[in-house]
């Protein structure tokens, strides 16, 4: 009969570093030496090299007078402000031009992506060349481009090309009328606020309705005609209390109106251009990522051409759209950092390079102006994921 | 036996389709105007292509001045191609002094031979070749193009520019962040939280900002960082700030087809009693980086766009030579021909590598239909 041996086998006691816990521990030790040595080692250099050029570290330059002018200001700010107000300044002009290029961009890629798939010819081949020509040429390129070669070329103020005599081009921007509130402007808003609320009640009592009943209301019509019909109804039943103050060309400049500076003019065309281009290419593919099973699907089950469009094929595409879109959008926000090279005044122009060149105070504003960008970016990516999350598919 | 003629015995000839529906009109019919919202995009295209295709080519090349040398030349309502003649050397070479430019063409024909070598499939030897690329034909081009020993004249990076200076900080930005993003790729998907945690970091923040402030950063708070008697070259601080920022970009990419790889593969090599670096060496990583070359190519291709931007911290690259010659008094009014051409140039190498990687990816495709 077979006995169990009553001593088992002993365990391989080989030298520590066979043990594969010990072993991790090891080298993370290690590594972290390596790193905390090499830090050290340049903490210490700039230490050295700081003092030997005289220059104190702190945040203490943000109180001091900045002494410059920056062409556009969002908010209010004189050349007797802080460089702090710099900062500020600069993150606005930022954040401007991202905004415009992010709704501009998706309009155009929306529009590109869709005429791409066209089963027209030559639209879908026009949507290709516009893809393949603004995709492959650096954005720094397009900027230049259109800065130097085209805005920079329009003739002076006396010979402005002008649009519906309204908008004005010329070498120095575009001017365009300014809107003046009168009193009793401020009910609009108001009544925009609310439309908006009422649209958002009335969608929640569409699905809940949809929900019991089976019977769909026309959420998107009605949603719409809230939040334009409103206001406007609000708008000129007060009188239409809002004047716009058409630019007049006056002596060698124009009077009157906003001037829209041709940097912004050139950062957003280039910026929106680009961005498009990446931007069709993830519509295209969001679109031809849903399976021609699905169409089938809800053909065989008879629904409408536009209810398969809106029900089965948008929510499925935007699924693959969305994320890569954006990315899109965060290297947009990132790339708007360009406009240093025309002199643009967003964040890196003005607070990373005036300000940096006269204080001096590399080490504090490089970190400062990385750290907006990367706040942005953490910001967007954390909701990203959480977006993610919720519209994973639902698998076993 | 007489013939029934009820039937036929033979088939009639198949008669052609309607006039309408074949040859040229048939297919304008068929791609084009079939139905009235069509038809009516169609109209509107073709009027945009007569407003803005057709002037853009009169403008650069129907009526356009290609010979010449000077100014004077320029005679024709169209683009001067002639401001681009007359500074191709220094487009192409910067300030390289004439007499060594022998080297750069050197440089120039073995890389074109070495990417041909790799991007042409089905030949041989491409594990070596490609190491030749990434290790040997650095150290080769470094000593060709900065000299100073083997009896060469000493060129300091100064006087690099032009085409070459695009094309050194493109190859050194790729040949530099593959290897550091696969090592933060690995290491990111690495059990130790330190390791792990480290490459995290490295990643997320390059990803974070933008080139223009690592840039800014390579150039005013690199040499804070180094003793302060050691002259730091402006090039390579710059070669530097690329490096780190492509290869987090590139770590993403290879962590992608990483993550493809079926854990199974794994398990198979430890059953087998492998190390970890035989694993990921000679398992996980071949499978993993063929399935992600049309990744890296992209990435070489947002690389390869982006090292124009060196001209905002004072380099003359590509961009910024064309640039410098519109600021010539006797050239002054050409910045149209200036940046069209330089666009040209980038979109012929991007749209080259791009038509690359789509090639690529259906030659990935077919071998691994599921």
């Amino acid at each position: 009969m077979l006995r169990p041996s009553t001593t088992l086998p002993r365990r391989g006691r080989g030298p520590l570093w066979r043990n594969p816990a010990i072993r991790a521990l090891i080298v993370q030790a290690v590594l972290f030496l390596v790193l905390a040595v090499f830090i050290g080692y340049l903490v210490h250099n700039t230490l050295l090299n700081l003092e030997a050029r005289g220059i104190h570290t702190g945040f203490g330059f943000l109180e001091g007078r900045a002494g410059f002018a920056i062409p556009q200001t969002l908010v209010e700010y004189t050349s007797d402000s802080t460089y702090g107000k710099t900062f500020v300044i600069g993150l606005l002009n930022t954040l401007l031009v991202s905004a415009l290029g992010i709704v501009a961009a998706t309009i155009i890629g929306f529009v590109v992506g869709i005429a791409r798939l066209s089963p027209n010819w030559l639209l879908a081949r026009l949507a290709t060349i516009y893809v393949e020509t603004f995709r492959n040429i650096p954005l720094l390129v397009q900027i230049l481009f259109w800065y130097y070669a085209v805005l920079r070329a329009l003739p002076s103020p006396r010979q402005s090309l002008s649009l519906f005599d309204v908008f004005f081009f010329n070498v120095r921007g575009m001017v365009m009328p300014d809107p003046q509130p009168l009193n009793g402007f401020a009910a609009t808003p108001w009544a925009l606020a609310l439309a908006v609320v009422g649209a958002i009640l009335f969608g929640l009592f569409a699905k809940r309705r949809q929900a019991s009943t089976g019977q769909a209301l026309p959420v998107y019509w009605i949603g719409a005609a809230l939040i334009i019909g409103v206001p406007l109804i609000v708008f000129l039943a007060t009188g239409s209390p809002l004047e716009w103050v058409v630019p007049k060309l006056t002596g060698f400049n124009f009077r009157g109106g906003i001037n829209i500076l041709p940097e912004l003019l050139a950062l957003w065309l280039a910026l929106s251009i680009y961005t498009a281009a990446f931007i069709a290419e993830i519509v295209r593919s969001g679109i031809l990522s849903v399976s021609h099973g699905q169409t089938e699907a809800a053909r065989s089950l008879s629904l409408p051409e536009a209810i398969t469009l809106r029900k089965i094929v948008i929510p499925q595409a935007m699924r693959v759209i969305i994320p890569q879109m954006t990315s899109q959008y965060l290297n947009l926000i990132k790339n708007s950092s360009l406009a240093t090279a025309i002199g643009y005044p967003d964040l890196v122009a003005v607070f990373a390079g005036t300000t940096l060149n006269q204080t001096g105070q590399a080490i504090e504003i490089i970190a400062m102006t990385m750290a907006v960008y990367l706040v942005i970016s953490l910001t967007v990516s954390f909701l990203m994921n959480l977006y993610n999350a919720r519209t994973l598919l639902k698998e076993r | 036996m007489t013939t029934d003629s009820t039937f036929r015995t033979e088939m009639i000839e198949a008669r052609e389709a309607p006039n309408q529906s074949r040859g040229v009109i048939g297919w304008f019919r068929a791609n084009l105007f079939n139905g009235p919202i069509n038809s009516i995009v169609s109209v509107v295209v073709i009027y945009l292509i007569a407003r803005l295709v057709w002037p853009f080519l009169e403008w650069a090349v129907i009526d356009a001045d290609w010979i010449g040398t000077t100014r004077d030349a320029c005679t024709g309502d169209g683009a001067c191609w002639v401001f681009i003649s007359a500074r191709f050397e220094s487009i192409i070479y910067g300030f390289y002094p004439e007499a060594a430019r022998w080297r750069v063409d050197i440089v120039f024909a073995l890389l074109a031979i070495l990417v041909a070598w790799l991007a042409i499939p089905g030949t041989p030897r491409k594990k070596w070749v490609a190491l030749f690329t990434l290790i040997v034909f650095p150290i080769i081009a470094y000593f060709l193009l900065v000299g100073g020993s083997f009896g060469l004249e000493y060129v300091p990076t100064r006087a690099w520019g032009g085409l070459m200076l695009t094309l050194t900080i493109a190859v050194v930005g790729i040949v530099g962040s593959l290897p550091l993003g696969i090592i933060l790729a690995l290491g990111r998907r690495s059990k130790m939280p330190f390791v792990k945690g480290i490459c995290v970091i490295f990643i997320e923040f390059w990803r974070g900002v933008p080139l223009i402030t690592v840039l800014f950063m390579a150039s005013v708070m690199l040499p804070l960082f180094v003793p302060g008697n050691l002259d730091f070259d402006k090039l390579l601080r710059a070669l530097i700030g690329i490096m780190f920022f492509w290869s987090a970009y590139m770590a993403e990419v290879i962590r992608s087809g990483l993550q493809a790889i079926g854990k199974g593969q794994n398990e198979a090599g430890q059953a087998l009693g492998l190390s970890y670096w035989h694993r990921t060496g000679l398992i996980i990583l071949p499978q993993a980086l063929k399935m992600v070359i049309p990744g890296i190519v992209n990435t070489f291709i947002s690389l390869f766009k982006d090292t124009s931007l060196v001209l905002i911290i004072g380099l003359f690259d590509l961009l910024a030579i064309i640039r410098a010659g519109l600021t010539d008094s006797n050239w002054l009014g050409f910045s149209t021909e200036g940046y069209v051409f330089a666009a040209a140039v980038f979109w012929v190498f991007c749209f080259s590598m791009s038509r690359y990687s789509q090639y690529i990816e259906r030659r990935l495709n077919t071998g691994h239909k599921r």
